[in-house]
């Protein structure tokens, strides 16, 4: 569970998260909202990239914001980015194996090894990922993020660019993350084909603040997220 | 956990398959290698003349500094114009302990590498706050200054004090070599292991946990971070790393030398290697070696044919600019590929010359007998 309260962070002028206050219990979460909502800023805060101006976030009972950001990954803070950031010059093996993980030895190797078919990247785990399709490499992202006993993995829109197959196999392996790790998995993405497949509960920011959170059919159907997202309200 | 049930033996399954996959690795790669440096031991040797010992002793030594450099350049993206000034701390260091102690060669090689080691992080700690152009020319700024500095103290020969220099230039001692290679060729050998043992140093750590923090941290920053990556830390690693070798090369120059000189450095010395290393590529080991060959042997042949050294100032100057137009990988990249393409290009040849069976859509005789290249097939 992750228990975000009164986050707020400002870029000199710009408020991007405006007091949030947002949980999240377990499984595969979305959270969506308009381009410049602060989903992005608030994937920066917890895996430490921004420091917020004030607020507080408490992850499984851990202060989150108390850890310098290299720590957060040993902690098990996972995530993936908008543009995907596979290393092109290391194997398939070696970039999950990057991942800082508790594990050593064979077991360490056993576990990156599942990850990557978890993922199901498809290639050899030797193979450069300089060799693989785009969709591949988010695989080999998704393989890294599963890896090293994670506690709470981010997703920022890891679909972006995908042709619809793939995003059908990318849909199952994020459905079963929770199973696979027991990790806590929140998506940012705007498709929301995958995220009402993926996710139970989902929130919706708008202009760095909470508008609706809940079942993710039901945030769906919201008024106020229709309003926000699609803009239909001043139309009907 | 019910993790470890689900997934356990079809990874242990596959982490097998892996340590068996792992042990060949690169069969060809490695005997390319073993050919390559049985070569430059034994085979080399013998066909030398002293002239050409001398400067190939100076290419064995002159490649651990390119490897240094290529280490931070090509796996960290840290350029650095200051390399050979942390060479002449390790030449100084080495040539100082030599003189004060009598203890073994190697010992003397390996203390010079780690004082090299403790000065290059000191200037590291700061330094690597900056990166590209500023980091390039504070480094820059370093090497004269050291140059300046080892111009006014003087390299030692024999003195006393700290400096260990004695206030002349005549009837100084040499700095001694180890006891098994006092020779010239014997000394040549000596460099070569040296080299082979730090190339197998560079590579050990690229082939483990530092070098795909590295190669992470050079592509993105945010990913390292994002894995756990203390970028911090492992820069200063490859920092320190490439100071440790070059200092190691240093105390082997002092030998080489016999007599230091500072007249016999300079600050260019330091834009030369970065030029070289370049070139010759700083995404590979190999680049490594090309980029000695082209410092140190390459002056030598021309020396020998009695060619203008200005010449060679000139030609490193256009073949950077290669490298930054066509050839960013450098040297040991590009030449293989060319190779592969002349390849192609001559059985094409041989095969349209041959008086075989004549294929059906001749060319016409005006146009040459060249197939269109790979990439325009595709």
């Amino acid at each position: 569970m992750i228990q975000v309260e009164n986050l707020t962070v400002r870029y000199g002028g710009v408020t991007s998260l405006d007091g949030l206050s947002l949980v999240f219990e377990k499984g595969t979460c979305g959270l969506i909202g308009p381009n410049g909502a602060g989903k992005t800023t608030f994937f920066n805060v917890l895996s430490g990239f921004v420091r917020p101006a004030s607020g507080s976030v408490r992850a499984f009972g851990e202060d989150l914001l108390a850890l310098p950001h290299f720590r957060r990954a040993r902690w098990g803070v996972r995530r993936t980015f908008q543009t995907e950031q596979a290393i092109e010059e290391l194997s398939v093996y070696d970039n999950v194996a990057m991942m800082s993980s508790p594990l050593r030895g064979a077991a360490r190797r056993a576990d990156v090894l599942g990850a990557i078919e978890f993922a199901g990247v498809g290639a050899p785990p030797l193979a450069r990922v300089g060799t693989l399709s785009a969709g591949q490499r988010r695989l080999v992202e998704l393989a890294r993020a599963v890896a090293g006993r994670p506690r709470l993995i981010l997703l920022d829109e890891p679909a972006a660019g995908l042709p619809d197959e793939e995003t059908a196999h990318l849909a199952a392996v994020i459905k079963a993350i929770p199973e696979y790790t027991g990790a806590l998995t929140i998506l940012v993405d705007h498709d929301m084909s995958l995220v009402s497949a993926v996710c139970e509960t989902t929130a919706v920011l708008d202009f760095g603040r909470l508008i609706a959170s809940g079942p993710t059919a039901a945030v769906l159907r919201d008024s106020r997220v229709m309003r926000a997202y699609l803009g239909t309200a001043e139309v009907l | 956990m019910t993790v470890e049930t689900k997934g356990g033996a079809a990874a242990t399954a596959a982490a097998q398959r892996l340590r068996l996959l792992r042990r060949p690795q690169r069969p060809a790669h490695l005997a390319v290698v073993v050919v390559f440096a049985a070569f430059a031991l034994f085979a080399l040797p013998p066909l030398m003349s002293l002239y050409y010992t001398g400067y190939m002793t100076l290419v064995a030594i002159y490649s651990i500094v390119t490897l240094g450099l290529g280490l931070l350049v090509g796996r960290t993206g840290l350029y650095s114009l200051g390399q050979g000034a942390v060479l002449q701390i390790g030449a100084w260091t080495g040539a100082r302990l030599l003189f004060a102690t009598s203890q073994p060669f190697p010992v003397v090689v390996i203390e010079a590498g780690l004082v090299t080691m403790g000065i290059g992080t000191v200037i590291g700690l700061p330094a690597l706050r900056l990166r590209g152009l500023y980091l390039a020319l504070i480094t820059l700024m370093l090497a004269g200054a050291v140059t300046v500095a080892l111009a006014t103290v003087n390299f030692p020969n024999g003195g006393g004090g700290f400096t260990g220099y004695n206030g002349t230039s005549v009837h100084i001692p040499p700095i001694r070599r180890p006891s098994i290679a006092g020779t010239d060729p014997a000394y040549y050998r000596y460099a070569v292991v040296v080299a082979l043992l730090m190339f197998a140093l560079v590579y050990a750590h690229l082939r483990t946990r530092p070098g795909r923090a590295w190669a992470a941290i050079r592509q993105s920053e945010p990913a390292a971070l994002a894995a756990g990556i203390n970028t911090t830390f492992y820069k200063l690693w490859a920092w320190s790393l490439a100071s440790f070798i070059t200092g190691v090369a240093g105390a082997m120059l002092a030998g080489q030398a016999r007599y230091l000189y500072s007249i016999n450095f300079s600050t260019q010395d330091s834009i030369i290697l970065l030029a070289v290393a370049l070139m010759g590529g700083v995404y590979n080991l190999w680049g490594a070696v090309i980029g000695a060959l082209l410092m140190q042997l390459l002056p030598a042949i021309l020396q020998n044919l009695g060619v203008s050294y200005a010449w060679l100032t000139i030609l490193f100057g256009l073949g950077v600019l290669q490298v930054l137009t066509t050839a960013p990988a450098g040297i040991a990249d590009q030449f293989p590929k060319d190779a592969r393409r002349l390849g192609g290009l001559l059985t094409r040849l041989a095969r349209a010359r041959r008086p075989g069976p004549p294929r059906p859509p001749a060319a016409p005789p005006g146009t040459p007998p060249q197939a269109p290249s790979r990439g325009e097939a595709t």
